[in-house]
């Protein structure tokens, strides 16, 4: 597949973030060492990993919201364009929309109607126009099991779960090419959850690349057409839907495995030991330590990202 | 032991709308008991009523084998949120938060998969299903009798969720804990519980 041909390209993405040790001593931290990523129009490609593995850090970047003491390497292309950071600001919020993580990232003090129509202008405004938009709005509510009056009521008076399907609304409301959903399905129960996915799948039919970030690999097999597996900081395999289906053997990557088998409905049975924490990382393949195929080999160097069986992986032994 | 939760009505201050109404709920030494119901069914506010973090109306109480949850002491019912990293001081090292409540020994340490040097590091620099490795063993005292787990590993990925859960598991069944799980999550909770509660029946809130 060509460049052009993705709707948005994740190359190589490097991301360090410069801090004061002590007194005007300055270090670099390396959080994000290979990122690859590629997300096709009418898609929707599910990012998995656990907290730390750089999963925000992704959307972050692609948006352009990296904070000033971090650094960027590697190469983001949105319709085959390389994206400068001008660029990424045009774009955001237009071509590009994020769901937040966190319910916190709704206004506390906007009743919840004007928020959701804050991309297309919000519902102030004098009589017969403002009444249509209340309508607008309660119309969007409906279509998620949402009381009408929910868009009168302010965030502290939602629920967990509620305030969830808002921001999802928030931006759906607004008509974009791509989605970057942070986490949107912890704490939805499965009704919900199913008719959050449900939405996501139509938004993708109208041709939106969808990127959703999650550590729920259930939520992502649910949905997604491919799963990106990210661990410490790097793209460890990415892989169909399909090849999660038994006991993964059409996997390429020993801790894709592991993630698999130890979801509550398999095995539930952990790997010892833990992702290493930025700085600490090992001279050779980062899943060195906890993999149960390890040989000398690995330690030695880190391995490349290479096309395996119609997927990808960075694992010497994946065959 | 017993914990028991009778007659509980519950509203928050503002609110009109009653969160739970004549709610019972109990569990024993040793059981591990699922709490089910689809968000905003009042799930986390029975949580923090058992755990004693809020009273219940009168008329309602909450008894550890027929007496009031103890005041100004340790509390045997530890209550252990979804998001560690509310629940840590941002300006304690991670080695003061972990023995807040006592040393934890070496072997649970290391079956949690805490990295010696973790210790010294601030909480700002460890990710949530690091920080809630230490939040879950700080709670794993000898003197806990009853774990709620409020989401405990909602925001975890499968492999760190597993890892927790097996040494609470054992824990539980070594010191006879019992354990109330909330979660949305239907296949952890009938991988884990002996019985599941369905919140949306027992509650009827006006």
């Amino acid at each position: 597949m060509k460049d052009e041909e993705y709707l948005l390209k994740v190359e190589n993405l490097g991301v360090s973030f410069s801090q004061y040790t002590q007194g005007l001593k300055k270090t670099r931290l390396q959080v994000i060492t290979d990122l690859c990523v590629e997300l096709r129009a009418g898609e929707i490609l599910a990012v998995v990993g656990s907290s730390g593995s750089g999963k925000s850090l992704l959307a972050h970047a692609v948006l352009g919201i990296l904070p000033e003491n971090a650094e960027e390497t590697g190469s983001i292309f949105f319709e085959g364009r390389k994206l400068s950071q001008r660029d990424k600001e045009a774009l955001r919020g237009k071509e590009i929309a994020l769901i937040p993580q966190s319910v916190n990232f709704l206004d506390p003090l906007q009743k919840v109607g004007d928020q959701i129509l804050s991309g297309t202008g919000g519902t102030s405004g004098p009589g017969q126009k403002r009444r249509r938009r209340t309508e607008q709005a309660e119309a969007l509510l409906a279509r998620y099991g949402l009381e009408p009056g929910v868009a009168r009521y302010f965030p502290h008076q939602l629920s967990g779960g509620m305030a969830r399907k808002v921001l999802l609304q928030t931006a759906l409301a607004a008509d974009c090419r791509a989605i970057i959903a942070d986490e949107p399905t912890p704490g939805l129960d499965p009704d919900s959850l199913a008719e959050v996915l449900r939405d996501f799948r139509a938004a993708a039919a109208e041709g939106r690349g969808i990127l959703m970030i999650t550590h729920d690999i259930n939520a992502a097999l649910q949905i997604a057409d491919r799963i990106a597996i990210f661990y410490a900081g790097t793209t460890f395999e990415i892989a169909a839907s399909s090849d999660f289906a038994g006991d993964g053997a059409a996997l390429r990557h020993p801790y894709t495995r592991a993630l698999l088998q130890a979801l509550p409905d398999r095995g539930f049975t952990p790997i010892p030991g833990s992702q290493p924490l930025p700085g600490e990382l090992p001279e050779g393949c980062l899943f060195c330590g906890r993999c149960p195929q390890q040989t000398e080999e690995c330690a030695g160097r880190r391995p490349m990202f290479r096309d395996l069986r119609g997927g990808k992986v960075r694992c010497i032994h994946a065959t | 032991m017993r914990l028991k939760a009778e007659n509980i009505s519950f509203r928050y201050p503002c609110g009109h709308n009653y969160v739970l109404k004549d709610v019972d709920f109990e569990v024993e030494s040793g059981e591990i008991v699922g709490l089910s119901a689809p968000s905003g069914y009042g799930k986390s506010t029975l949580g923090r009523i058992l755990a004693g973090y809020e009273e219940p109306e009168k008329g309602g109480a909450v008894t550890l084998d027929g007496r009031p949850l103890p005041k100004n002491l340790f509390n045997p019912v530890q209550l252990i949120f979804q998001h560690p990293e509310k629940a840590v001081n941002p300006k304690w090292k991670m080695k003061k938060i972990l023995t807040e409540s006592g040393t934890p020994p070496a072997e649970l340490i290391s079956a949690m998969g805490i990295q010696e040097g973790w210790m010294d590091r601030w909480p700002a620099e460890l990710s949530g299903g690091e920080l809630q490795r230490f939040c879950v063993l700080r709670a794993l005292t000898p003197k806990t009798r009853f774990l709620i787990a409020d989401e405990m590993t909602t925001m975890l990925d499968a492999v760190t969720q597993a890892q927790i859960w097996q040494v609470v598991l054992a824990y539980a069944k070594e010191q006879g804990m019992g354990v109330v799980v909330i979660s949305h999550e239907r296949a952890l909770m009938e991988r884990l519980c002996s019985r599941i509660v369905d919140l949306e029946q027992a509650n009827s809130p006006v």
